[in-house]
């Protein structure tokens, strides 16, 4: 059975994305990272630890009506590196993208650090360097490991990259 | 991408021009500049007298000071300046809720540069954001204190030079902030770094990735006497009380690193000790009348480091 006949157990949809060879796992953290709550009114389909070859098991995200571009999901790369974003229209794949690294991102994540100033009161989103192993905040310097990059995602709103 | 090229796209994206947020974006360049331009001022005040006559500092400090804010309103007196004064937060508007971005967006109409000093970390950063004149960061929390490691630069390159040297940093490396901006400075002179500490007050981690980063040469110790024998420069912290849950567990810590001058009989004889001040008990005075003690030196360097910084800011030689 090939991937794309997996992804029909999902669902197929006519147009829109889909993100697919998300990491296992992490297909919330993607919704989070994307801002997509379903308050926006999108239907969104979610496939989870389903078989791949590519990764043994991996998560699939669908959204309805909405094509994301390549600087929205670009942000992905730092949960899920191996996404691939296809748009569809008309039920066909008519552009395929890998997720690209980006140097830094804005508004996605909070501060781990309370005495951040980023976690006081203040006009200002959050901004985040990505290095090779993890991110960095640009305001307080402190450093987030790759793996627990998800744990701090702030699920109050969505950002946006900075090339 | 190689490590290198990382880092200098970190700095470069923090990097905040014509305002002083951290030592990391300082270059040797930029500090043997700064450090010449005071070793003049030092030698014939008279160079830069007058010279921002008519100018004025903004002294925001939202934490207490003492050193630096006079060493500050000082220099910039003595360049001809004026200073305004935030006053303490209990008497000013933030006590009202403002926040630090409207605090500075209003001071700077009032002043040609701004000093901050608050309690957050990267609150510098977020303040230079909003204004347009010069701003220095004059201590963010636990994160830098830039204007503290030029005059301890000043200090070290007095006594004992900047280069081929072996510098030990002990105390609270944690949250030491003028000891994460000096580690940062000395990255850019050949200098090997020690650091002393218990386990619990060891360098951040930040700190440390950046430190390795940059290849500098350091070593991690919790006790000073593997070292001390190959100091030039011993700097000297705070262990403050607040860090520990316990009084009885800070008493224990706190005393295996106080020196005196027994402490002190392994090290060389030229050995130059520094303190950022103020010091409680960490430093027993005994050692205030040796030829080693640097620390009261240091804090008097603070008035021409930072008329030459000052002057660099709003437009002179440095």
């Amino acid at each position: 059975m090939s991937d794309t006949d997996k992804e029909l157990r999902v669902s197929k949809i006519r147009d829109g994305t889909v993100i697919d060879h998300v990491t296992a796992g992490q297909a919330l953290n993607v919704l989070a990272i994307l801002g997509i709550d379903g308050s926006g009114g999108e239907s969104v389909s979610v496939g989870m630890n389903v078989p791949s070859d590519k990764l043994g098991l991996k998560d699939v995200v669908k959204v309805e009506g909405r094509e994301l571009s390549q600087s929205e999901v670009d942000v992905l790369s730092l949960i899920a590196p191996e996404a691939t974003i296809n748009i569809i229209r008309e039920f066909d794949v008519i552009e395929k993208n890998r997720v690209e690294q980006t140097d830094s991102v804005t508004g996605i994540l909070v501060c781990p650090n309370h005495n951040c100033i980023t976690n006081a009161d203040e006009p200002v989103r959050t901004e985040f360097a990505v290095l090779d192993d993890g991110v960095r905040c640009s305001y307080c310097g402190t450093m987030v490991r790759e793996g627990d990059v998800a744990e701090h995602i702030d699920t109050r709103g969505s950002g946006e990259t900075a090339l | 991408m190689p490590r290198d090229s990382r880092r200098r796209r970190w700095l470069t994206h923090v990097m905040l021009r014509d305002h002083l947020i951290s030592a990391a974006h300082l270059s040797r360049d930029d500090i043997e500049a700064v450090l010449d331009h005071a070793a003049a001022i030092d030698t014939d005040p008279g160079i830069v007298h007058g010279r921002h006559a008519g100018r004025v500092l903004a002294l925001c400090f939202f934490e207490p000071s003492t050193r630096t804010k006079m060493s500050f309103e000082t220099a910039m007196k003595r360049l001809g300046g004026d200073t305004v004064d935030m006053g303490a937060v209990e008497s000013s508007s933030v006590k009202k809720g403002e926040s630090l971005a409207d605090t500075v967006r209003v001071i700077e109409g009032y002043a040609d540069a701004l000093v901050l000093r608050h309690p957050s970390e990267g609150s510098a950063k977020l303040a230079s954001e909003f204004v347009d004149v010069p701003l220095v960061n004059a201590g963010d929390g636990a994160g830098q204190h830039p204007s503290q490691t030029l005059l301890d630069l000043y200090t070290i390159r007095e006594n004992a030079g900047l280069d081929d040297i072996t510098v030990g940093i002990m105390g609270d490396l944690k949250y030491g902030r003028t000891v994460h901006s000096l580690a940062h400075a000395l990255t850019e002179f050949d200098v090997r770094q020690h650091f002393i500490s218990p386990e619990s007050l060891r360098l951040p981690r930040n700190v440390r990735y950046d430190l390795h980063e940059a290849g500098a040469q350091v070593r991690e110790h919790t006790d000073l006497d593997e070292v001390l024998p190959e100091l030039d420069v011993l700097y000297v912290t705070r262990i403050q009380r607040e860090r520990f849950p316990e009084e009885r567990e800070y008493r224990e810590v706190a005393g295996e690193y106080r020196i005196d001058n027994e402490v002190l009989a392994s090290a060389p004889d030229d050995l130059s000790v520094m303190h950022p001040l103020p010091r409680v008990d960490e430093i027993a005075p005994e050692v205030d009348e040796t030829a080693r003690a640097k620390y009261f030196d240091q804090a008097h360097n603070g008035v021409p480091v930072r008329m030459a910084l000052l002057d660099g800011l709003l437009g002179g030689e440095a």
